[in-house]
């Protein structure tokens, strides 16, 4: 019952919040008439940014800009963390940061991923949490929502995309920057640390001394739940009460995970004008959550199996790694939203989830597309689009089209490189180090859970989520090294990619709707994408899924 | 070229107002207006020494004191983290005999699974009421205090979370050994 109440207040409540933001997105990114304060933000965003932020690009110029602005962002970041005992805003002291790991991480947050093999709070300043951790969080952000804007440009037909610096100014200034402003405050009305201080020295009841790491921790906080970034202040993430103190932050944290991702489906239908198909897209995502949800929930309320004959209550769920304010339903919901989208962050541990319950943050990474990552999510979604119509295509013998323009050879092909880099990198990944001492000597876990750290691990990269089976022992060079080159390449093809099919989609000549033709906005176009995007899913996954979750549930039932 | 150029203006102009500028704002209106959970919620003594925070877990052993769930990271608030150990790891059953014997919990009197499981964190500050109320006679008899009156503190310390959204209330297991300790 409480667990129905929390699931209408956040996914509910989120869904409605998503409209009216997806109308506001349509105007921060794509300004339908530059008269009025619209005119004068792309006024500034031009100067701002130079000769290159005037004119229009087409979609080699946008990616070419896109990968230039991150390959900048990636070498801040890499400079800042390795020459953090230099720079100021360092009260605890902290020290050099091994190279691997400088690797690791500035990948990590440059792809939005925010895999983190260190622990905020024992390894990173305030100056580099803030200076470089943070200002990814903005920017690897906005980098997903510029391209997702590119995208509908192009699918709308239009040859030029836009102009990836200017988008990337609006995304940071206009859709983040005030989002988290307000984020951030509420948090701080909620009981988060807002500080420059270092440490605070205390002597407990009992006379130990305790050592409190704290920081600026609400303004992190805030990006890092809006942007689908995941990356925490502290290690535990926001299971850490300073992180997440209370029942009303952690509502507002999991609402802010999946809102903008929720309100960039209605704003890609408004970009292309169609409204109707975006409804559609959005049902399918909603239905694709759901049967993700649904079974994490049920299966979470089942107690610790670990405990079953030992003198304990049984009379609640699975409570290890878990806190107890944030209601009994919070971790499951949080742990599938987060994994949805491609949050990553935890309100719960979900090396501790029951075994099936842990199959459901996994499944949300494999397919990637649901609602999905700031952006990003709804372009993993048009890969499986280009699939669907492809495939239903072939059922019926005609000629596949989408938006009225045809998909052929080339668009297909690829969709299908992107669809087969994601696969090959999570498995190809897990074979390796499962069957070698790099994956096999940092478990935390042993038999068949063990091989599901491991498979977490580069489901995690490759979906650009950053979540963890955290007990997996992962700053290691193999790991760092591995997992960072995973996270770099499943970031770019999967953007670079689909905005090559909408480029080429855009340049051919738009042909009317024949009674042959798959209307976009039917129950029967959402019931054939839901199908594909399951059986591909299914198909390339469920071995995988077999060996780890499923064959430890297996052990244990009774 | 121009693009790395052009990118490394727009970083520097993302770097200072979202960095620079929002960081300062948020900052301000963070001292400005809650001052107190701003810098970690810190209770102190009358002297002004500082016992912990509010937020966070921190060890009881001694029997006078209400004890928190267990930690995997023994309560260290400087590096903080779960067990990360599956539900049905044989290690987590070992744990959980330990945890037993230390509350001396019998199949008669079953430990409440809040006290048996660790934390996320492993610095939640609360207790579920159960477990408030399970310890409430190693407390009272380590005090020479009654039950009752040990009883009647727990449930003034009780609240509900999230109201009408969750089941059960919980008990921030420092604020009550402070009350307790209070003359």
């Amino acid at each position: 019952m409480h667990a129905i109440l929390l699931f209408l207040l956040v996914v509910g409540g989120t869904a409605a919040l998503s409209w009216p933001l997806g109308q506001y997105l349509r105007w921060a990114m794509d300004p339908v008439s530059l008269s009025g304060p619209a005119g004068q933000f792309d006024r500034w965003f031009r100067a701002f940014g130079g000769r290159l932020a005037h004119g229009q690009q087409d979609w080699r110029q946008y990616c070419t800009a896109l990968l230039a602005c991150n390959v900048v962002m990636f070498a801040i970041c890499f400079c800042i963390l390795s020459l953090q005992p230099w720079l100021p805003l360092n009260p605890d002291g902290r020290g050099e940061i091994e190279g691997s790991l400088v690797f690791n991480t500035a990948a990590s947050f440059t792809s939005n991923t925010n895999l983190q093999h260190y622990s905020g709070e024992v390894s990173m300043s305030h100056g580099s949490q803030l200076g470089a951790l943070m200002w990814l969080q903005f920017v690897s952000a906005a980098t997903g929502i510029a391209a997702l804007t590119a995208m509908a440009r192009g699918l709308a037909g239009r040859a030029a995309m836009g102009n990836f610096f200017v988008d990337l100014q609006r995304a940071t200034f206009l859709v983040l920057l005030p989002m988290a402003l307000l984020l951030a405050c509420l948090l701080v009305l909620g009981g988060l640390p807002m500080t420059l201080q270092g440490a605070a020295q205390a002597t407990t009841l009992e006379g130990l001394a305790q050592t409190i790491a704290r920081g600026p921790v609400a303004a992190f906080v805030a990006i890092k739940q809006l942007g689908t970034n995941g990356g925490g202040f502290f290690g535990p993430n926001s299971t850490h009460p300073f992180e997440n103190p209370g029942f009303s932050t952690n509502v507002g944290s999991t609402m802010a995970i999946v809102v903008i991702p929720m309100a960039s489906v209605w704003m890609f239908g408004r970009i292309i004008g169609r409204t109707r198909h975006a409804t559609v897209l959005f049902v399918v995502m909603m239905a694709l959550l759901l049967a993700k949800l649904w079974p994490a929930m049920v299966c979470e309320a089942a107690p610790t199996a670990a405990f079953a004959d030992l003198p304990i209550a049984a009379d609640v769920g699975n409570l290890e790694g878990k806190e107890l304010r944030f209601g009994a339903a919070a971790g499951p919901l949080w742990a599938v939203l987060t994994t949805c989208t491609s949050n990553g962050s935890v309100n719960c541990m979900h090396d501790s989830l029951n075994p099936l319950t842990g199959l459901m943050p996994m499944a949300g990474m494999w397919l990637n597309a649901t609602f999905g990552g700031v952006g990003v999510g709804l372009i993993n979604m048009f890969v499986y689009i280009v699939l669907a119509v492809f495939i239903a295509g072939m059922m019926v013998g005609r000629t596949p089209e989408y938006l009225g323009r045809r998909v052929e050879v080339r668009e297909v092909k690829l969709a299908v490189l992107a669809m087969f880099a994601h696969a090959l990198f999570i498995l190809g990944g897990t074979a390796v180090f499962a069957g070698t001492p790099w994956g096999q000597g940092t478990l935390n876990n042993t038999g068949a859970h063990g091989f599901s750290e491991i498979l977490y691990e580069f489901t995690s990269a490759s979906a650009n989520n950053g979540s963890g089976f955290e007990g997996l022992g992962d700053n290691t060079v193999p790991w760092n090294v591995a997992t960072g080159l995973v996270m770099l390449l499943a970031r770019y093809l999967p953007i670079l990619l689909p905005l090559a099919i909408a480029g080429s989609l855009a340049t051919k000549r738009a042909t009317p709707p024949s009674p042959g033709t798959l209307g976009v906005d039917t129950v029967t176009f959402g019931v054939m994408l839901t199908a594909t995007i399951l059986f591909l899913g299914a198909l390339t996954f469920f071995p995988a899924a077999a060996l780890g979750p499923v064959a430890e549930h297996l052990q244990f039932v009774k | 070229m121009q693009s790395l150029v052009t990118s490394l203006r727009l970083a520097a102009i993302t770097m200072f107002v979202c960095v620079g500028g929002y960081t300062t704002f948020v900052l301000a209106f963070a001292q400005g207006l809650t001052p107190d959970t701003a810098n970690g919620s810190m209770v102190a003594r009358p002297d002004g020494t500082i016992v912990g925070s509010r937020l966070l877990a921190q060890a009881f052993t001694q029997p006078r004191y209400f004890w928190p769930r267990p930690s995997a990271v023994g309560y260290h608030a400087a590096g903080a983290g779960g067990s990360n150990k599956s539900p049905t790891s044989a290690d987590l059953t070992e744990r959980a005999k330990a945890t037993i014997a230390t509350h001396a919990a019998s199949p008669e009197r079953p430990l409440p699974a809040d006290l048996a499981a660790a934390s996320g964190s492993g610095l939640d500050p609360h207790i579920t009421e159960a477990a408030a109320v399970w310890q409430v006679e190693r407390v009272a008899t380590a005090r020479g205090l009654s039950t009752q009156a040990v009883a009647d503190l727990v449930q003034r310390h009780a609240f509900a979370p999230g109201g009408f959204f969750t089941a059960g209330r919980l008990i921030n297991v420092l604020e009550l050994n402070l009350a307790l300790d209070r003359p």
